[in-house]
């Protein structure tokens, strides 16, 4: 709180009782390492009863931010609240009212399902005539009812999680926090988690924060807020976001790739860079400008592909790299950091 | 687990995941209070049990070691040592020590369960609960000492095998005495995995310390009439406190000549002071909930 931060102006002049009704109130949060800044003065508001996202490349602060936010990661700077309580200072508080599922799996292998969830209830202290009827609704609700006798130890990745978010339910949480629900999980049990997340958003009266890196996951969500580098940089709903990025999404092959972006320059005034392999710039209707290119590029084209705006393109056009490319490069160095920190 | 398993009856009574509105949906959990951080030690200590009890393996082979040291070297042993021992058997002699080591490696055991916790990420699932740290470290202590002490009564069933009597008080003393060491052992492991975080390096640690400090204690040998350097070491070795009253127990309850009593079952001395066997058995526990106390200031300052 000491550490006065540059506010990140792109985001939130909420009305101030938006803000006290707000479910998660996030202001200048940062979190230093030594040297590396994780979180560079973050600020928003999540609103009951919503689907938010937080996307970006790894290594971006995603982490970092969730785990301040569910107590496990003291912030430096700026403060948070959730669910009306401090992160900070009424950690129980906090802790009572959100569940969480991790990147990486927390279940005890060796215990059944059941046992699983009967010691979350009592860590949680669930009431004790609740939990039998709450634990059967939880896991019916992720299609584990008839396995609770199982070890969990048998259980395949996405039970697995399944499971998880059916113990992070157990104790009625008012925020549930899901930290790359779906990493490591083939596109099918993908697909499967987020048809239980909906339907538990209809079954529960829940608001829910996720991170994740999966695009085409992002637009589950209500609103998003992509982070890249520590900071956030847009915050708005997916629809909005692509429309604003307006433009198709062109990519091409070429023979001389820098002859390709300097004649684009120059015969169409088209800025464009290199991305994934491939010189790629965005234009009002792709589909009608690809004959032109052909004709007046005088570039040799060996491949062509037009695509409609993505949150990969938002993504691109705030950030100035695709989430694949970001990752690549990005900063290993915090990466580590923020993992060997944030896993204690 | 003591189940208050729901009937299952017919699947789902109001269909549970497609009503918005239905009740039990709005479980409150209580503020923190003493109640609730009991349910968490008694969880804690618990899931010990359960565990301990699906590992069947786990307590067939905690079992080997005891038995050669008490049955292969013991028996073996006793021809040398005949003279010695003015007639005792010397398996009766280092029954004490045994028990107390048997009983040491279980509850070492334990603790490191707390760096596989680590390692496979459940560690995580109990320090983001809304209970204190000192709760989870005192169900872990409580859950490994009494494992370790279920592991010491087998040894116990075992001491007629070996020449001591089944007296009901000498049965007693030894069993509470051996569940101090459990408790106190456990609290050290606990300690040591705070800070340790991969289990090689707490294996390597706790044997590094565990075997001297078995070897130190007098487990398998009397403590009287050693060379100084020995003495010294002897004394600071907190198992010694442990394994002499157990001795001493022992002792009291067997026929034997006072120049036997006098070269096996000296006792430990400060200084020329003779330790009352109840002052031995306080330091152990001191040094238990001393150990327990870093634990839980420990696991309080991890993130």
């Amino acid at each position: 709180m000491s550490t006065p931060i540059v506010a990140n102006g792109a985001v939130l002049e909420a009305a101030p009782d938006a803000a006290e009704r707000a479910t998660i109130v996030v202001r200048d949060l940062a979190k230093r390492y030594g040297d590396i800044e994780a979180v560079r003065g973050i600020n928003f508001d999540v609103q009951p009863g919503e689907i938010f996202g937080f996307l970006g490349p790894n290594g971006a602060g995603k982490s970092t931010t969730i785990s301040m936010l569910c107590t496990l990661v003291k912030p430096t700077g700026g403060y948070a609240l959730v669910a009306g309580h401090d992160v900070l200072r009424d950690r129980d508080a906090v802790r009572r009212n959100i569940g969480l599922v991790f990147q990486d799996t927390t279940l005890d292998g060796y215990l059944s399902a059941e046992q699983n969830m009967r010691l979350h209830a009592e860590l949680y202290g669930v009431p004790r005539d609740v939990v039998g009827r709450r634990m059967q609704q939880v896991l019916e609700m992720v299609g584990l009812w008839e396995r609770r006798k199982s070890t969990v130890n048998t259980f395949s990745g996405g039970m697995k999680r399944r499971l998880e978010i059916a113990r992070g339910l157990m104790h009625s949480p008012r925020v549930l926090f899901l930290d790359e629900p779906t990493v490591g999980l083939d596109p099918q049990t993908r697909s499967s988690i987020w048809t239980y997340i909906r339907e538990l958003k209809v079954a529960e009266d829940i608001t829910i924060f996720m991170s994740t890196h999966y695009m085409d996951e992002a637009e589950h969500c209500g609103r998003i807020a992509i982070i890249d580098k520590g900071l956030i940089v847009v915050l708005d709903t997916p629809a909005a976001l692509k429309a604003a990025v307006g433009a198709d999404r062109v990519q091409i092959h070429t023979a001389d790739d820098s002859a390709a972006i300097v004649a684009l320059k120059e015969r169409f005034d088209i800025t464009a860079q290199i991305a994934e392999g491939a010189v790629t710039f965005g234009v009002p209707a792709g589909e009608q400008f690809v004959p032109r290119l052909f004709a007046e590029l005088g570039v040799p084209i060996s491949a062509v592909s037009v695509s409609r705006p993505s949150l990969d393109d938002v993504f691109m056009s705030h950030t100035g790299s695709t989430i694949r490319d970001a990752e690549a490069d990005g900063s290993d160095q915090l990466r580590t950091m923020a993992r060997a920190f944030g896993r204690r | 687990m003591a189940s208050t398993t729901t009937t299952r009856g017919p699947l789902a009574p109001a269909a549970p995941a497609s009503g918005p509105n239905h009740q039990i949906a709005a479980v409150r959990v209580p503020a923190s209070s003493l109640r609730g951080e009991l349910r968490a030690v008694k969880i804690v200590w618990q899931r010990e049990l359960i565990r301990f009890t699906k590992d069947r393996l786990r307590i067939v082979t905690s079992l080997v070691q005891p038995f050669l040291f008490l049955f292969v070297l013991g028996t073996g042993l006793s021809r040398l040592a005949g003279a010695g021992t003015h007639g005792v058997n010397l398996r009766t002699f280092v029954y004490p020590g045994v028990l107390c080591m048997s009983v040491m490696f279980i509850a070492i055991f334990s603790a490191a369960s707390i760096v596989w916790d680590r390692e496979f990420g459940f560690l995580r699932e109990m320090m983001v609960a809304p209970v204190r740290r000192s709760s989870l470290v005192i169900g872990k202590c409580l859950g490994g000492a009494t494992v370790a002490g279920f592991e010491g009564v087998i040894l116990i069933c075992m001491a007629g095998l070996v020449g001591v009597p089944y007296t009901p008080i000498l049965i007693l003393e030894i069993f509470a005495l051996q569940l101090l060491v459990a408790f106190a052992i456990t609290a050290f492991g606990v300690m040591a995995a705070a800070r340790v975080k991969q289990m090689q390096s707490f294996m390597a640690l706790t044997q590094m310390l565990i075997m001297p400090m078995y070897f130190l204690s007098g487990a398998l040998f009397p403590v009287s009439g050693l060379p100084q350097w020995l003495t010294i070491l002897n004394r600071i070795d907190p198992l010694t406190y442990a394994v002499d009253p157990m001795r001493r127990a022992v002792f009291a309850h067997l026929h034997i000549s006072a120049a036997a009593r006098l070269t096996l079952d000296p006792g430990v001395t400060w200084f020329g002071w003779h330790l009352p066997g109840l002052l031995e058995a306080g330091v152990v526990a001191l040094l238990g909930l001393l150990m327990l106390s870093i634990a839980i200031f420990e696991f309080s300052r991890i993130e």
